[in-house]
């Protein structure tokens, strides 16, 4: 297990390193950094201080050591619009879309494991084709343009939602969550909403496919011989098999919460990370975009790092297949 | 399951008619693939059947704007799904821009399927190093997720048709990379391969005549999705304003105008452009999954 | 006092696309407390869905389309899902063929017992845990306390099988249903297991059927012999007599092709042909078609159940004569 998990941190460690010399390429090797980095406006002092800062005029690769110290050191450089640090205005931004990805992956977690379970055990009948049919529905539905409907059916024509924004916040360590606060809760409904409704598909068509392939397997009809109930059968037997693919598949797809929350963020002007992005994209606020890049960067890592501990823990084969290695 | 043994029906037919039955047999894909070809067809045909050139500064009027579906101008032409900010009409809109929409999504998949196809085939019969090579840039691509990496790429090279066919091409062949190098070693390992180089036969045959088309059963699956992945993909680029330019504009463009109309409830901007959207997506990914369904050989009995 | 189990007419159909596949056509036959009886016959012969008959498990499209299983007299064709549900695992337990397959991978050995007993009493869970753990000793698994914690790949495939009779020896069952239970195993493996199930079943008194393609496996143990083909029991009897004087033209050639009755250098004995499909039976005896001893009578009607020396039954026109 230990070896297992050193092993993968490598791994990772290689991947941040891999997307760092990428983007360093991006912004150092194929434009100018004192473009990208400097705001236009900046006067010939500001100008010498990033090259002696960043190193510009010393090799490549001591340019690259550089751009990694800065990394480590949380430097990214400053937002021309705020005027801020690139960094810690990404991180100010990112307990918003945290908090927008998990509260849709839940949605998503809890709306689709039932919905595909109870597909796959009526395969054959109108509820399981009914419910793989809407599936590819949301699978298919454009999901900016499902946020912009839900705006226009519930915030402007019912009225029962606010159309954007997030609404009131309780604090815990300082941070802001519109969970702790009740007057917030609408204003997470529909954004949530819009971010699930891809994902929920999603996990009802892995919940159906993993219910049908274990409903044929001997242990069920093990389980059915020592008499078993139903319930018991396809909440123990059947949901802990099928668990393992779909929370793997979740972890990972965690990560892409957090980049499509970019276009719901945009829908509903909600103040997160990926609102920032699109706004720093529109005014050309490069420090942000590559410091944003280096946080989801380092956030996918951990992410992808976490699952795959997790799946390891979950599926004792795999457990057990490593502390023999 | 039981021990009963059942015998199989003798095959009498080709395996494409066979295949063309199975496929009508689905009402539903049947009814998609119809559909997916009329639109298409349409957008083909939007110059000669919209009624206006809504790109044509002389066709539009700025005092037709905002009209209701189904409200006549002031010269008595009907709107049927009404007119934008600009007095354009919705349904010639749409049809140019589904044409845009179309058009982006099929160039940018075969792109992405001529350079996945060739790095994954190359991967495969080369092995050793550049397949690793190639092996890890595709590990590296496909651990994030296609948005972020087209929306980058955007913000890095800027707005255009053509910019955002690259980003898609860019954001897709990795998976035909995958799937052909996954397929190609299955097949490279087959006796015939092996007779086919005892023959001295050329590489480039032996690639193109014998381990293609062993891989085209799931690249056509992965395609067809991908088409309806990248209109999506196109229209959510171009919501976020880093998508095609105003000018030509896609159905994704004309929803994102019609948002800035949402909150004062004029809904027929964005609706229509939209459901054409979904529309088309849906029946594209109908038609790609009952594919799915019929190509994939572990779910036959 | 009647039979532990009788079955008498059984008939489980399967409604597919083309057509209905009567894999158990009229079946009948009784085992008595502590009896074992033999089933045998090849791979769709309809031995297993008898098998999965008794227990009620039997999958859409497949149904009991007609006869009569009584356990211990009380009928249970007809049951609800309820009612089957309170007889499985409690009076009739069933051992499955792959140890591989039937244990939930990512469930505990001791979560897969404890579900067993709480299923049929209400017991806590540690009453629950100390009945598993003695149930594990009395199959031969060492050191059971801690065994109860492992998960089932970190057993080899014969303690698997163990812990699946052990899981079905909970409740001590009136009867067993033996699916092949010891074909996936090596040899040395089968010969314990069977040792094992022979002597529980001596303690408990329970009645077996014991469902087989093998012949060699169930002459040392069953008491009794049902021979199946095409859905139905071709022959019937006492073991060591059908073993010795086969009645029926198909278990003589059954015997024949085992290897241990075929001398050394000479080619294997075997029947001709296949089994055939269920869903094309010809008129006559399903099995005239492969039969030597087949005549013009064997093509035109199926032949009857007709009773054969003092305790056998047989379906056949023309019996081999070594054995009037």
């Amino acid at each position: 297990m230990f070896a297992f998990v050193l092993r993968r941190i490598g791994q990772s460690a290689f991947v941040v390193l891999a997307m760092a010399a990428l983007v360093f390429l991006s912004v150092y090797a194929i434009g100018n950094p004192i473009d990208i980095l400097l705001a236009p406006d900046a006067d010939q002092r500001e100008r010498d201080e990033a090259i002696a800062r960043l190193g510009l005029d010393k090799p490549v690769w001591v340019q690259f050591l550089t751009f990694l110290g800065n990394l480590a050191h949380g430097d990214l450089g400053k937002s021309f619009v705020f005027g801020s640090d690139a960094v810690s205005l990404i991180l100010g931004r990112l307990p918003a879309t945290l908090e927008l990805a998990i509260v849709a992956l839940v949605l998503a977690t809890f709306i689709g494991i039932p919905l595909g379970m109870l597909a796959g055990l009526r395969s054959n009948t109108w509820v399981g084709r009914t419910v793989m049919t809407g599936s590819i529905i949301g699978f298919s539905l454009p999901n900016f343009w499902f946020g912009i409907m839900m705006i226009l059916l519930f915030a402007v024509e019912l009225q029962w939602l606010p159309s954007g924004g997030r609404g009131p916040t309780g604090k815990l360590f300082g941070l802001e969550f519109s969970l702790l606060n009740p007057a917030g809760w609408p204003n997470l409904v529909m954004p949530a909403l819009t971010l699930a409704v891809y994902k929920v598909s999603l996990v009802t068509r892995l919940a159906y496919a993993g219910t049908r392939e274990a409903l044929l397997q001997e242990y069920v009809r093990f389980a059915r011989a020592k008499g078993l109930s139903q319930t018991r059968i396809v909440g123990v037997h059947v949901l802990k098999n099928i668990l393992i693919p779909i929370v793997t598949v979740l972890g990972l797809e965690l990560g892409s919460m957090i980049a499509f929350a970019v276009v719901t963020e945009t829908v509903f002007a909600w103040p997160g990370m990926g609102k920032l992005l699109i706004d720093s994209i529109a005014r050309l606020d490069r420090p942000v975009i590559v410091a944003y890049l280096m946080i989801v960067v380092g956030l996918f890592t951990f992410i992808n790092l976490l699952v795959d501990i997790l799946y390891s823990t979950l599926d004792p084969r795999v457990r057990l297949a490593d502390a023999g290695s | 399951m039981s021990d009963v043994a059942i015998e199989a029906i003798p095959a009498v037919e080709t395996p494409l008619r066979r295949f063309i039955a199975d496929y009508c047999a689905n009402r539903l894909a049947l009814a998609a693939l119809v559909v997916v070809l009329v639109l298409a067809l349409l957008s083909l045909l939007a110059p000669w059947i919209a009624p206006q050139n809504p790109y044509d500064l002389t066709q539009i009027s700025i005092f037709d704007n905002m009209l209701k579906p189904g409200e006549r101008s002031m010269d008595g032409n009907l709107f049927v799904l009404g007119t934008d900010e600009q007095g354009r009409d919705m349904l010639s809109a749409m049809l140019y821009g589904l044409k845009m929409s179309l058009f982006v999504g099929a160039a940018s998949t075969a792109m992405g399927l001529a350079v996945g196809v060739s790095l994954g085939v190359t991967a495969a019969y080369f092995g050793g190093r550049i397949d690793a090579a190639i092996m890890r840039l595709v590990d590296l691509q496909l651990s994030f997720p296609a948005i972020l990496i087209a929306l980058i790429l955007l913000a890095v090279l800027g707005k255009g048709v053509d910019k955002v066919i690259l980003a898609l091409t860019l954001v897709q062949w990795a998976y035909y990379a995958r799937t052909v190098r996954g397929n190609a070693l299955v097949e490279r390992r087959r006796e015939y391969i092996e007779a086919a180089q005892c023959l001295a036969l050329p590489r480039s045959r032996i690639i193109f005549r014998h381990l293609l088309p062993n891989c085209m059963a799931p690249l056509i699956v992965i395609a067809t999705v991908q088409v309806a992945h990248a209109i999506s993909l196109e229209a959510t680029l171009s919501f976020l304003g880093v998508g095609v330019p105003i000018t030509e504009p896609s159905l994704g463009l004309l929803i994102s105008n019609g948002y800035k109309y949402i909150l004062s409830g004029k809904y027929w901007v964005s609706l229509f452009p939209g459901l054409l959207l979904l529309f088309t997506i849906l029946t594209i990914n109908l038609v790609g999954d009952h594919l799915r369904d019929l190509l994939n050989p572990r779910l036959k009995t | 006092m009647s039979a532990t189990l009788e079955v008498a007419g059984l008939e489980t159909h399967f409604v597919t696309r083309a057509g209905v596949v009567k894999a158990v056509d009229g079946v009948s036959f009784s085992v008595d407390r502590g009896q074992v009886l033999g089933l045998v016959g090849e791979s769709g012969s309809g031995k297993t869905v008898t098998g999965l008959s008794i227990m009620g498990l039997v999958d859409a499209p497949g149904r009991i389309a007609g006869g009569s299983i009584k356990l211990a007299g009380k009928e249970l064709v007809g049951l609800d899902e309820r009612g089957w549900r309170t007889i499985r695992g409690r009076k009739i337990a069933m051992i499955f063929q792959d140890p591989m397959m039937t244990l939930n991978p990512v469930l505990r050995v001791d979560t897969q017992m404890i579900e067993a007993i709480q299923a049929h009493e209400d017991v806590a869970n540690d009453v629950a845990r100390a009945r598993c753990r003695d149930a594990l000793g009395r199959v031969g698994i060492p050191s059971p306390e801690e065994r109860l914690s492992a998960y089932p790949h970190q057993f080899s495939g014969g303690m698997r099988q163990r812990v699946a009779i052990a899981i079905a020896l909970l409740h001590n069952p009136d009867l067993i249903i033996a699916d092949e239970p010891t074909t996936a195993l090596d040899v040395t493996i089968q010969a314990q297991i069977i040792a094992q199930v022979q002597k529980l079943a001596a303690e408990t008194g329970a009645a077996i059927v014991w469902v087989t393609h093998d012949l060699a496996v169930v002459s040392g143990l069953s008491d009794r012999l049902a021979v199946m083909y095409a859905g139905r029991i071709i022959e019937e009897g006492p073991t060591a007599e059908v073993l010795t004087r086969p009645g029926h033209p198909y278990t003589a050639g059954l015997l024949a092709s085992l290897p241990i009755n075929n001398p050394r250098g000479r080619p294997l004995n075997q029947i001709p042909g296949s089994t055939p499909s269920l869903l094309r039976l010809p008129p006559g005896c399903p099995f005239a078609p492969r039969c030597g001893a087949c005549q013009d009578d064997c093509t035109v009607t199926r032949p009857p159940e007709t009773r054969f020396g003092m305790d056998r039954r047989l379906r056949c026109f023309h019996p081999l004569e070594a054995s009037a």
